[in-house]
């Protein structure tokens, strides 16, 4: 019963927070929210930019890189034009008409004299090269299907995108606590 | 380190495919090309504690008429932190199938095979360093049919 007291007094606090906040506070909350939004959206367009790639962080979604890399690792990418491609880098790349990218490691590459490159790619994990992933009849990858190089990494910290994924509730769960916080909290 | 190879030719359907025996006797740990840590400039340590693995390759490199630069990977190893830095293997044979893009294999004198690693770390950066000493390894001007692998 102590408990429920407790409660019952803390949730009327919070009402009694909202409430004194007239239309001006409200209002001045909800730009700083859109401040939020927009810097975060900055940020990550710079990030885009400065990279080169449409993507500069993603999330490894398979197990197909391990021992390096496993599921919910989050890999920073950059794809410089005047970086060639070689073997032995890790590219993250997408088959024509997939949404998902992949990140495997390059295995061949041939380039012409006017930098015309076609490569061929396999996960470390895997026995066999990438053949198999490509589009029915393509052989090689191009500069193109290239998202994006690795150049670093930071383990584990992918996993909550891959939560939010996988359980939608979540991810509403969190974006919701996330809005109410933003909302209520005065500064 | 140093590599001894022998090789012969062999055409399927249009494209080269080569063979390739070799030996790779190296010492990573103290090799020359070794991974400078931030704060010793001086020490030439590769399996420092941010060091979860190293992720080696053996690759060919060479130039044809149809290609500027062809790459192909032979062999590859994973080596973890833990596991003995210094590698001595013989007459080994390449994990990959050695296909061309065309038939530059034949007659090409000048295969270049290198020893590279990709420096995998438990967070952070994710370098590409080649190992010095390369060898160079000409394919014969004939094919060769019936030779076994």
């Amino acid at each position: 019963a102590a408990v429920a007291a407790v409660a019952a007094m803390l949730s009327l606090d919070f009402l009694d927070d909202v409430r004194r906040m007239n239309k001006r506070q409200l209002y001045y909350q909800v730009l700083n929210f859109g401040m939020i939004v927009s810097s975060a959206l900055m940020i990550w367009k710079g990030l885009m930019v400065v990279t080169g790639s449409e993507s500069p962080i993603v999330v490894v979604l398979s197990g197909s890189m391990e021992p390096a890399f496993h599921r919910g690792d989050l890999l920073f990418l950059t794809n410089r034009i005047e970086d060639p491609i070689r073997v032995g880098e890790i590219v993250v790349f997408r088959i024509e008409g997939r949404e998902i990218p992949i990140v495997h490691r390059v295995l061949k590459i041939h380039e012409k004299q006017n930098g015309d490159i076609k490569f061929l790619t396999k996960g470390d994990n895997n026995a066999v090269d990438d053949r198999g992933l490509y589009k029915q009849g393509q052989h090689w990858l191009e500069k193109k299907d290239v998202v994006g190089r690795a150049r670093g990494f930071v383990p584990y910290i992918g996993i909550v995108t891959i939560l939010m994924n996988d359980y939608p509730k979540f991810k509403y769960a969190v974006l919701f606590l996330l809005g109410l916080f933003v909302l209520v909290h005065r500064e | 380190l140093r590599k001894n190879v022998e090789d012969f030719t062999g055409p399927r359907e249009r494209s080269d495919l080569g063979f390739v025996t070799f030996d790779i006797t190296a010492d990573i740990l103290n090799g020359k090309n070794g991974l400078q840590t931030f704060w010793n400039k001086n020490t030439l340590i590769i399996f420092d504690w941010n060091v979860k693995q190293l992720f080696l390759y053996l690759s060919a490199e060479y130039s044809t008429k149809n290609n500027a630069l062809n790459q192909v990977v032979l062999w590859d190893k994973i080596m973890l932190r833990g596991d003995n830095p210094k590698l001595s293997l013989k007459d080994m044979k390449s994990k990959y199938f050695f296909f061309d893009d065309g038939n530059g294999l034949k007659g090409n004198r000048n295969i270049t095979l290198t020893l590279s690693w990709n420096v995998v770390p438990n967070a952070g950066i994710l370098p590409l360093v080649t190992g010095s000493g390369h060898v160079s390894v000409p394919f014969p001007d004939t094919y060769e049919t019936t030779k076994s692998y």
